[in-house]
């Protein structure tokens, strides 16, 4: 049988690409290996890790729970684009480095983009808030401490900075 | 020297990298013309191989290769036994190491029988189905009790027997101090540890280059230097055409070191025959069984305690799982052995252990390495002899603890490096003070009846180890002022997110006066530092970081003796800060580290004979005997009496691992050892039947705490520190890991009074449904 | 664990789905939020030779209100959660959607996949029992209804045929002074049920139990509708007694087998305890809502 393939058309952290993929090509694998965006990670493929945490249109999702075929159309947004273009890092990306947040860094892609993602949607989180808005998103190092700290902090950073 | 930044709370030079997705891991190694591999596995847990036909798969478009032991040629061969037996009289050892690809028979799940190699890793998932195993099943050894009896089953046919090991060490006369004991209380102990499970699963990237001659291999490795050496030997290489580097590496924990697993023997090999780079990405599932585990041991135990509580003696014979092979020698068992001592004085100790061939997967250390599970035993006798003296729990350990005038104190037996166990230095008690004023012990006694009275469980749980820690045999460490005026620092330690490059870099900082941001640390890259043993045994900032403290004091020497030619002053006149040096009082005459750095290496002239160029030194260090940490973990929690599970109402942790380089990051440690001791103590359980079979092999059924069960933790330090080093440290690195077993057991039994209904918590991990199975079995 | 080939279609239409669907049967799988079915691939557990996304098919997606409540099945659980007149109207969901998984998850997962998926263990599936939903199948050749309780036929297993696909859940409206309370036990939060449990209880003016609908999730082959071992509440206020005894009827009238977490007797004794937990706090909620 002859691969499946399909043209597709994304746009990640604002830039577009078209590729041609076969269709049983994951989006984890499509943007690490196609696109060479190799900062989202690959923990367990089956969506329990959480390191390969994007947003999908602003809303985190699972790349290892999509085809890349059905990214099409759609925008990504990856830990590559947190950074502003100048290399300042985003106010959770900030407070990680600040309340370190993060040992061996793993599964740190997939946490900042679901904890920037809930920032916004939630500015005054408790910390249970914070614990569970995390809690889809396996650490081994930290023991989450560090990272439930860091977040808090970034949510004062950010209310303090908003207009 | 000043130290601006030992000590201090410095945050990580590492973190950008890794908060913008710019820090290179093993699967993001890209290499133009790469193959990928994918490794056909037994899906049985014992069983002769009758057949293994790969010609279907090799004519699948796509696929490059496919291989199987007979492949292999002279290359097949069982892996080195990593670590040799202690020389302990008597001892047994029967080594049967891993094999590279099973031949003839498999021993467990997940032993690689084939590897297909393709022009994608999905395509060689594809290929695996096309080929085709014939197996003949065999009876599975899986009990350990039942794999000793006469006429089981072999897991290595031509042993005789599933004995790995047997070994016994005792000092005192443990018969006679039973005897003349007030009380012996003897009991039956079950421990398991589960699975590291790393985030990040392993992988090897290997790059043959014909043309040159000369192999690049990418290895999630905790100990590159070693599979350098190794895989070099293997392929009829010599050691400067193998480099080995070990990127940034998604956790390690102890299974990342584990030499040579399969896949870190075939990449290369193939590698070299289809002269193309190969990847191989091991996948979740496969990570389940092609890592190594720690798992059980059954522990047969008994104290004798004089009235008032003080331990006379302590008798253990206990089996241990060590899985199908034995590469790492007794590591695991010798750890359970000494570290059930703990903290305490114990006159006479009678301890025989016997590890036992399964037909499970490998057993070797993680985090904890079998620690956890001499602790348990003597946590929970301790717990049991405390209860019939109706003494109160934390009163008995304060009675025992090995007071602080006796260090260095001998315990009378070997450890796993070979040296008689001696703990260097410690003071105890102040540790166990701090942890109950922490954790509110006194109040908490008095608040627990009003609770009680409202009808709610509430029970708290006090817990002493310690922790063998920095052993040998040595690290080194190449500090190099670059003529920018920065500092390279070469090591042959691998990291896995324990800030190495910057716990070593402020070490750096301070004997050079710079920056800890202008120090850039190399770890795990052999060709930027060719010794080294790895990153294991709480042993990195120990060993390493002494090395590099011997590095940069030499190159500050070096530096201020060539200021001081420069200048034509002496050496005293001289301060070294800001990356400059200059004449006392007189801050404008400098020369930058930059500039003497190039000074030391000079185009044109004559040097003095045996000058080295270069500010630059190459130092070693290796310890005497490994440094002991100790600690205390006292946790409240409060337990559901109906659905038995449980919420941890504080958590508090004293510890004291010598003189701290930086307290950010050994937080950062304890509260992930921690987590994991809880995963460990409540929610982690490898869940085999009875034909070795892993019925829960997937992150959403093998538990991994979250955010949501790992609760905020309160941490405490002494500093006593070690004479056996120049910077007084000790490793920390599993010390949050090592008491969490016996603290949730004892705090669980206190919270719904479960010795009043005669119920005992003996075994780890527990959880709500086992919890309930005991109460139930123990009603009449 | 990458999935094995397959052709992928996305659909430009329903009919369209269906007529891929009438074409090549059980070797067609529609893909929705494929939180379910991809892990399925990726462990090659499912070996689809056809993957129809319907993803873009926005007539299946939306939430219509009234005296039944019609969810179409591409609804994701994030929109459900965030429409509080559904969650006012269906209150089970307001207390399990939390319970599934995680927000990444729950941004992508449908509810017509998750019922489609009849994973026994899934809080849903008991929700529809529990609920009488109504499923609306249909395929090139027609349409037909199938109430849930009849629809979850085995684990992984539904009366769906192999040229059908669930359009559209409907959910009557509860009766007047009806208290709803969905309650499960999972080892962390996010993980499927080792025993869950959805109960509505209808009372009349006195409190009185008219009418209870029980299902359980987790402690069976499918969702476990055990609302006739909860009837002893009827006829009685809110006490002890009646309580109990529904719930001691509830632990006989389960077969649970057990599994890597629980004992099948630690499954039960939970069927027990959530039975009293949750036909207490519907009693309350019924009673406030009166």
């Amino acid at each position: 049988m002859q691969p499946d393939r399909h043209e597709i058309s994304v746009s990640v952290n604002g830039t577009a690409y078209r590729r041609n993929v076969e269709s049983r090509m994951l989006l984890s694998d499509f943007l690490r290996h196609e696109l060479l965006l190799a900062g989202t990670h690959v923990g367990c493929e089956q969506g329990v890790c959480g390191a390969c945490t994007i947003l999908l249109d602003g809303a985190p999702i699972r790349s290892c729970l999509m085809l890349a075929v059905q990214a099409n159309g759609h925008e990504l947004s990856t830990i590559e684009g947190l950074a502003s273009d100048s290399g300042e890092l985003s106010p959770v990306q900030k407070a990680m480095h600040e309340h370190h947040g993060l040992q061996c860094g793993y599964c740190t892609p997939g946490i900042l983009m679901t904890m920037t993602a809930f920032l916004k949607q939630n500015p005054s989180p408790s910390e249970e808030e914070v614990r569970e808005a995390l809690s889809g998103n396996l650490c081994r190092c930290t023991g989450y401490q560090h990272i439930v700290d860091a977040m808090m902090a970034a949510a004062q950073a950010m209310r303090a900075s908003a207009p | 020297m000043t130290t601006r930044f030992f000590g201090a709370p410095v945050k990580r030079n590492e973190d950008r990298k890794l908060l913008t997705g710019q820090a290179l891991f093993i699967d993001d190694v890209e290499l133009p013309g790469m193959l990928h591999a994918a490794f056909l596995r037994s899906q049985a847990a014992h069983a002769r191989i009758k057949r293994i036909d790969v010609s279907r798969a090799r004519q699948r478009p796509g696929v490059v290769a496919v291989y199987t032991a007979d492949d292999y040629g002279a290359y097949w061969q069982p892996g080195p036994l990593l670590v040799p037996p202690p020389p302990i009289p008597g001892s047994v050892f029967n080594q049967r190491t891993q094999v590279p690809l099973a031949k003839d028979k498999v021993r467990h799940v997940g032993e690689p029988l084939a590897v297909v190699v393709a022009e994608s890793r999905y395509i060689a998932e594809d290929a695996l189905d096309d080929i085709e195993v014939d197996l003949e099943p065999l009876p599975a050894v899986i009990d350990l009790e039942a794999a000793l009896r006469p006429g089981s089953v072999l897991v290595h046919d031509d042993l005789g027997s599933n004995v790995s090991a047997h070994v016994h060490q005792s000092k005192g006369d443990y018969r006679a101090a039973a005897a003349k004991a007030h009380l012996v209380i003897k009991r039956r102990f079950a421990y398991e540890h589960g699975i590291a499970s790393t985030i990040e699963t392993r992988g090897v990237v290997a790059h043959w280059e014909a043309r040159s001659q000369h192999m690049t291999i990418w290895d999630t490795t905790q100990a590159p230097v070693f599979v350098r050496n190794g895989l070099a030997a293997l392929l009829g290489l010599g050691e400067r055409q193998v480099r080995v580097i070990a990127p940034f590496v998604g956790g390690g924990f102890g299974p990342k070191i584990m030499m040579f697993y399969p896949e870190e023997v075939a990449l290369p090999w193939i590698s070299m025959r289809l002269n193309r780079p190969v990847k191989w990405i091991e996948d979740r599932l496969e990570h389940f069984f092609a890592t190594t585990h720690e798992r059980g041991q059954i522990h047969d135990a008994e104290i004798a305690v004089a009235r008032d509580g003080r331990i006379l003696g302590v008798k253990d014979v206990f089996l241990h799982d060590g899985g199908a092979y034995d590469p790492y020698g007794l590591t695991v068992p010798i750890n359970s052995q000494c570290t059930l001592l703990g903290p305490y004085v114990v006159p006479s100790y009678d301890s025989a252990f016997t590890a036992v061939f399964t037909n499970l997967p490998i057993v070797t250390p993680y985090r904890g390495a079998g620690r956890q599970h001499g602790v348990f035993v003597m946590e929970r006798l301790l717990d049991l002899a405390a209860h019939e003296l109706n003494i109160d729990p934390a009163e008995i350990r304060r009675r025992n603890l090995i007071p602080a005038d006796a260090f260095p104190y001998k315990n009378g037996i070997i450890y796993q490096d070979f040296s008689q166990l001696e703990y260097d230095s410690g003071n105890y008690e102040p540790v166990l003070d701090q942890a109950l004023q922490a954790i509110g012990y006194s109040e908490f006694k008095r608040e627990q009846k009003k609770l009680r009275a409202q009808g709610r469980h509430v029970g708290i749980g006090v817990a002493c180890y310690v922790e063998g820690t920095g052993i040998g045999p040595y690290e080194g460490a190449r500090v190099q002022v670059q003529a920018n005026g920065k500092v390279s620092v070469a090591t042959g330690i691998g990291t896995q997110g324990q800030g190495h490059f910057t716990s070593l870099a402020q070490i750096v900082a301070d004997q050079l006066g710079v920056d800890v941001t202008d120090v850039d640390i190399v770890t795990g890259d052999t060709d930027q530092f060719y010794w080294g043993a790895g990153t294991f045994a709480s042993r990195g900032a120990v060993v390493a970081g002494n090395a590099v403290n011997e590095a940069s004091r030499a190159v500050r020497q070096k530096a201020l003796k060539l200021a001081s030619d420069a200048f034509e002053c002496a050496e005293e006149d001289l301060v070294l800060a800001d990356g400059r040096i200059s004449i006392v009082g007189i801050p404008e005459k400098f020369l930058g580290l930059g500039e003497l750095a190039k000074r030391a290496n000079p185009m044109r002239g004559a040097v003095k004979p045996g000058t080295e160029p270069g500010l630059e030194s190459t130092q070693y260090f290796g310890p005497p005997s490994g440094a002991t940490a100790n600690g205390v973990h006292a946790m409240i929690v409060e337990v559901d009496p109906d659905t038995f599970d449980l919420k941890i109402l504080k958590y508090v942790v004293v510890h004291d691992c010598g003189t701290v380089i930086n307290p950010l990051i050994l937080e950062g440690q304890i509260h992930g050892g921690v987590a994991q001791g809880i995963g460990n103590a409540f929610y982690e359980k490898l869940v085999f039947d009875d034909q070795g079979q892993l019925l829960n092999a997937s992150l959403a059924d093998y538990l991994l705490p979250t955010a949501l069960e790992v609760p905020r933790m309160e941490l405490g330090h002494t500093v006593t520190p070690s004479p056996l080093n120049p910077m007084g440290i000790k490793g920390a690195g599993e010390a949050g890991a090592i008491p969490v077993g016996p603290l949730f057991a004892q705090a669980i039994e206190d919270a719904l009074q479960l010795k009043e209904k005669n119920v005992e918590l003996l075994e780890v991990p527990l959880s709500p449904s086992r919890i309930f199975d005991l109460i139930k079995a123990s009603e009449p | 664990m990458k999935p094995a080939p397959f052709k992928y279609v996305a659909a430009s239409s329903l009919d369209h789905a269906l007529t891929l669907k009438a074409e090549h049967g059980d070797e067609a799988r529609f893909l929705a939020g494929g939180q379910s079915l991809i892990p399925a691939m990726n462990f090659r557990l499912a070996r689809p030779a056809v993957v129809i996304d319907i993803n873009g098919l926005d007539e299946l997606a939306g939430i219509a209100h009234g005296p039944t409540i019609r969810v179409g099945a591409l609804t994701r659980y994030c929109a459900l959660e965030r429409d509080s007149e559904f969650l006012d109207s269906c209150p089970l969901f307001a207390d399990a959607l939390p319970h599934i998984a995680h927000p990444q998850i729950r941004n992508r997962g449908t509810i017509g996949g998750n019922l489609s998926h009849a994973d026994p263990a899934s809080e849903l599936p008991a929700l529809a029992v529990a609920m009488e939903a109504q499923m609306r199948l249909k395929s090139a050749g027609g349409e037909r209804r199938l109430a849930a309780s009849e629809f979850f036929e085995g684990s992984l297993t539904t009366g769906l045929a192999a040229d059908e696909m669930l359009v559209e859940v409907e959910f009557p409206a509860l009766p007047p002074r009806s208290g709803a309370c969905f309650m499960e036990v999972s080892r962390r939060r996010g993980d499927f049920a080792i025993a869950g449990l959805a109960t509505i209880v209808t009372l009349d003016a006195e409190g009185r139990c008219t009418k209870v609908r029980l299902a359980l999730c987790g402690v069976g082959e499918t969702p476990v509708d055990a609302s006739e071992a909860a009837a002893p509440l009827v006829g009685h206020a809110c006490a002890d007694r009646p309580i109990e005894a529904a719930a001691a009827a509830i632990r006989a009238a389960i077969e649970p087998a057990g599994n890597v977490h629980a004992s099948a007797d630690y499954q039960r004794h939970l069927a027990g305890v959530l039975a009293q937990r949750a036909i207490r706090t519907a009693y309350q909620r019924a009673a406030n809502a009166a």
